[in-house]
């Protein structure tokens, strides 16, 4: 193509391909522009880097793909068939350096001897060092378009809708289809990819035309229907659900409204499928040259777009589409120097067109960027013709991709016309229109030089391909689809599949049903990722639950940790402190005087009722039944495969009642089992169970002079360990529980959620007044590593059973709780299991998550659960899991992290480091 | 995406819910361990009906049994959790 082929103005709309400043009409493609302005080569193909131009008007264009927009808005490749050009669009090609028109990487398509399908499978089946000293090459020769790198400032929204009817495809089929049941009083929901109605009136004005369109439309909307453009159905799902893609913007474009996209749920009574056909090309040698497009697509640049792409024609068909388009371009001022018909006289001999029968090419000649010579076999002899646009149609193929995705749909073969047609379906779904059956063909020859017959253009597979997969055993459509990737990437092979189905079936000896098909999975066009996200972007990706006293904590800068989707204070630093330095000091306080954090995000429950404690007695491994009012005690729980899954604690309030506490991170999870507990173990028991976790706040208070502290507030007998008492502070009703995880004399403080900060401001002053301090999750992990306590996630990892932790002397003897018969399995019991350790380093630090190893090199016999330091002393300590570690203590081993690059010779002891006599959380 | 008639909250999308387990894999408390390990390691896979338990988690928070085909996730009956709707 050389000049432009479109008369009339140029258009007023500026953009440029490749930093090119151009003009385009209101209305046109990005095809349509480059066609106009007289340029074919658009593209490099995926392997071989050969020159493409446009073959198709549709989303089934496999050439021509473009990246579109700058920066946070850039989109790699969008198909310039289904991009319309918008005032300032900067559009470039893709997969070429230096340029398109002259790129280093065509040498590829020199070697495409070299480089046959399952090309990597036979290279690359050596050594791992050898790919990766291929692999930077290859990242680099082959691909599509670069993802982009910058956020994308603009918004993609979701939305959800439900009707009686959708109807999928706005040409005369869908219109109709959506008319009627509008006029029967269903709600109707009608989408269109395109951004007009019926685009195929456009192109084939029959005794229907665009108006009747927009009057069919009209009323549809009176009727109260909604009609979207530029909309796609791009999946199927069960229950009739479709996924729609809406485009409130074209790639690239800044949105009017700041919203890019729409993603619409869509709830449908029925789905009518007027998803129309896609034309076939032909195979033959050279068919992928620019200047070589579909037939029903020139027609489609010649009436809706006003641009010609050729001046001398020559059309290939096996069908009576070549006239339709030989008409248009004679209209159009073009010259039909041939039409070849691959069908026997006497088709097409009324057309008035030179017509050869049992014509086929056989080869294109030409140069990068245009077609020059078109030769041919008519009959027995070779003809030549010179020719700048060759339009081909191999037929047509219904678009039966959302009849399949329908899930338990079938497709009945039509040999009248070589396609698969919607058969029966699960689902309430109907295909109607060239979506349900298109014309017949005539015969269609198979080419003479398959090496260079490209059926699937997007990935650069020839039938020579598909005849060497063949050769080398592939036998399923499957295989031969991953070994020569036929029918992958954008495209998902719309104008592939049926020719390549054609040849394994012929290679078979069977017909094409018996060949099989591949699998027709969403979307059936590209959907971009921020669609998919929707809001659910940036910090709306996850909630925040808020700490009662997140005001408080927030007024006192701390450095924050989230926590599931909740945020604790880590720590609490002053005057320049780093982490480290200030769990330090908020530690020590806690040893040396007294310290408070807040505990408020604890899993907490309340367990009331006649049967309370047998419900208590199922969930929780330990015994509850001997708890005397008014106290408490550790206890944990299993899943029915007997490893523990969570501990807590449990305190007999009142006679019946009692508060379960388990821990934060499977607080959610906790609720869940006990609710099944209740449903589905004891729905008998008279017994209720409410979560009360957010109910209450809760500040711990620990330290040597907590219990001073506790004095002062609430003016009575402070509880002893592991009782609970009621009080008041600063005017609300409180719940102290004395219980310790740091080691330390502790005692946790309940109050309701809304009525703590005067008792947090209490507390403060107190501690504050007794030389103490805050203390955050950092300095609490430092305390309960020392003391031995255990995480739930991390020594607790759902791998250990209460023996492997050292809690099996608290198990109820008497049976009957969730996971004893679990526990009963020999291998639970048997050598060779992973147990809790304590880890004292004998030189370096001891790295987080490092493996324990006999020496480097050894395999892993274990690992750290939790690092730290000794809060008072010096030393890096850890908590482990250890093959066999309880009869171990003593011995050295290597804590390493090949990933921190980080190493220490530790020794295995007991995972006690602090007051191993237990004297100081005691009076 | 199903559509699933809550008893409770009528037709509501799949996501409202959750999956939580087979019926046949509910081991009672107090069943012998070789009983209680066959319900949860060597559960029967039906190519067809299977009893299953859901949660309204989203919505009424209700517990229901459905019985759902493997293969074509039709749902045949939908009951509230309950001891008769175990077998």
């Amino acid at each position: 193509m050389n000049g432009p082929r479109r008369g009339g103005a140029a258009g007023a709309i500026r953009f440029t391909f490749d930093g090119r400043a151009l003009l385009a009409r209101p209305g046109d493609t990005l095809a349509a522009a480059l066609l106009a302005n007289g340029i074919g080569l658009v593209a490099r193909s995926f392997k071989y880097h050969r020159p493409r131009g446009i073959m198709a008007a549709g989303v089934e264009e496999p050439n021509a793909l473009v990246t579109v927009g700058a920066g946070g808005r850039e989109e790699p490749n969008t198909r310039a068939t289904d991009l319309f050009v918008y005032d300032g669009m900067v559009a470039r090609s893709q997969n070429r350096w230096p340029s398109l028109a002259f790129d280093a990487g065509s040498v590829l398509g020199l070697a495409a001897k070299a480089l046959p399908a399952g090309f990597y499978y036979k290279t690359f089946f050596g050594s791992a060092k050898r790919w990766m000293f291929y692999e930077w090459f290859i990242r680099r020769a082959a691909g599509l378009g670069d993802a982009p790198t910058a956020a994308d400032p603009d918004r993609f929204t979701q939305r959800a809708a439900f009707c009686d009817v959708l109807v999928v495809g706005a040409g005369p089929a869908g219109l109709s289809a959506a008319l009627a049941a509008a006029e029967a009083g269903e709600r109707v929901m009608l989408v269109e990819q395109d951004r007009i109605l019926a685009p195929s009136l456009v192109r084939d004005p029959q005794d229907l035309d665009p108006a009747w369109a927009e009057a069919t439309a009209a009323r549809i909307g009176e009727l109260g229907g909604r009609i979207l453009l530029r909309t796609t159905a791009a999946g199927y799902w069960d229950d009739n659900l479709i996924t729609v893609s809406q485009r409130l913007a074209e790639p690239g474009e800044p949105p009017a409204g700041g919203i890019a996209q729409r993603l619409w749920h869509v709830r449908a009574g029925r789905v009518i499928l007027a998803t129309g056909a896609l034309e076939r090309p032909l195979a033959f040698a050279h068919n992928d040259r620019p200047g070589v497009m579909l037939s029903q697509a020139v027609r489609t640049y010649v009436r809706r777009f006003g641009v010609v792409p050729g001046r001398r024609v020559v059309i290939a068909a096996n069908n009576d589409d070549a006239y339709l388009t030989a008409t248009a371009l004679r209209d159009a001022g073009a010259e039909i120097v041939a039409v070849l018909d691959t069908r026997p006289v006497p088709a097409g001999a009324t057309s008035g067109f030179p017509v050869h029968n049992d014509a086929m090419p056989l080869a294109t000649k030409g140069a990068r960027h245009h077609l020059r010579e078109v030769s041919a076999r008519v009959g027995g002899k070779v003809m030549h013709w010179r020719a700048d646009l060759l339009a081909m149609s191999g037929g047509f193929t219904p678009v039966v991709h959302l009849h399949m995705q329908a899930g338990g749909a079938a497709l009945e073969w039509d040999d009248a016309s070589q396609s698969f047609l919607p058969g029966g379906a699960r689902q309430n779904v109907v295909s109607v229109g060239s979506a349900a059956s298109v014309a017949p063909v005539g015969p269609t020859p198979p080419p003479e030089n398959p090496g260079k017959a490209f059926i699937d253009f997007q990935n650069d597979v020839s039938l020579g391909d598909v005849d060497l997969a063949w050769a080398e055993g592939y036998r399923s459509v499957e295989h031969l689809k991953r070994y020569t990737t036929l029918g992958m990437a954008t495209d998902q092979g719309k104008t592939s599949n049926m020719a390549a189905l054609g040849r394994l079936a012929e290679k078979q000896g069977v017909a094409i049903p018996e060949a099989g098909l591949t699998t027709f999975r969403p979307p059936y066009t590209p959907v971009t990722m921020g669609l998919l996200a929707g809001r659910t972007e940036r910090d709306a990706g996850a909630h925040l639950r808020r700490l009662a006293l997140f005001d408080v904590h927030q007024a006192k800068t701390p450095i924050w940790q989230p926590l599931g989707y909740w945020k604790r204070p880590r720590a609490y630093p002053q005057g320049g402190e780093n982490l480290a330095e200030a769990a330090l000091r908020e530690a020590r306080s806690v040893r040396t005087a007294v310290g408070m954090t807040d505990v408020s995000t604890l899993a907490k429950f309340e367990v009331s009722g006649p049967d309370a404690v047998q419900l208590l007695e199922l969930v929780c491994a330990t015994t509850v039944g001997k708890l005397a009012v008014g106290r408490g005690r550790y206890t944990f729980m299993l899943r029915e495969d007997g490893l523990v899954f969570d501990d807590g604690t449990v305190w007999r309030l009142a006679e019946n009642r009692y508060l379960l506490t388990s821990s934060t991170g499977g607080a959610d999870r906790m609720a869940v089992h006990l609710s099944y507990v209740r449903q589905f173990l004891c729905p008998q028991l008279k017994v209720s169970v409410v979560n009360v976790q957010e109910h209450y706040a809760g500040i711990a208070v620990a330290g040597p002079t907590a219990k001073a502290v506790l004095a002062g507030l609430i003016g009575e007998e402070v509880p002893r360990h592991m009782s609970a008492v009621g009080a008041s502070i600063a005017g609300s009703p409180v719940m102290v529980l004395a219980a310790s995880y740091s080691g330390e004399r502790a005692f946790e403080i309940y109050a309701e959620a809304s009525l703590a900060e005067p008792v947090w401001n209490a507390c403060e002053a107190a501690v504050t007044a007794q030389g103490g301090s805050l203390y955050g999750m950092e300095a609490m992990e430092f305390l309960r590593i020392e003391k031995g306590h255990l995480v739930v996630g991390g020594e607790v990892d759902g791998r250990l059973t209460p023996h492997d932790l050292a809690l099996d002397k608290m198990l109820n003897k008497a049976g009957g709780y969730i996971g004893a018969a679990g526990l009963a399995r020999p291998g639970l019991t048997a050598p060779g299991r992973k147990q809790l350790v304590g880890l004292e380093a004998i030189a370096g630090t001891i790295p987080e998550g490092a493996m324990l190893v006999t020496a480097l090199g050894q395999p892993a016999g274990g690992h750290v659960t939790a690092a730290a330091r000794r809060v008072l002393e010096s030393g890096s300590i850890a908590l482990g899991q250890l093959v066999d570690g309880f009869a171990r203590h003593g011995e050295e081993l290597v804590a390493t992290s090949p990933t921190r690059s980080q190493s220490a010779a530790v020794r295995v002891v007991a995972p006690h480091f602090y007051d191993t006599a237990g004297e100081r959380y005691r009076d | 995406m199903l559509l699933i008639t809550c008893p409770h909250c009528g037709p509501r999308a799949q996501t409202e819910f959750s999956y939580e387990r087979t019926v046949d894999s509910v081991v009672q408390p107090g069943a012998a361990p070789a009983e209680a390990m066959a319900r949860l390691f060597t559960r029967a896979n039906p190519r067809g009906l299977d009893d299953e338990i859901w949660r309204h988690t989203f919505g009424c928070r209700a517990w229901l049994v459905l019985t759902r085909h493997r293969m074509t996730h039709a749902i045949t009956a939908i009951r509230a959790a309950g001891p008769e709707a175990l077998p």
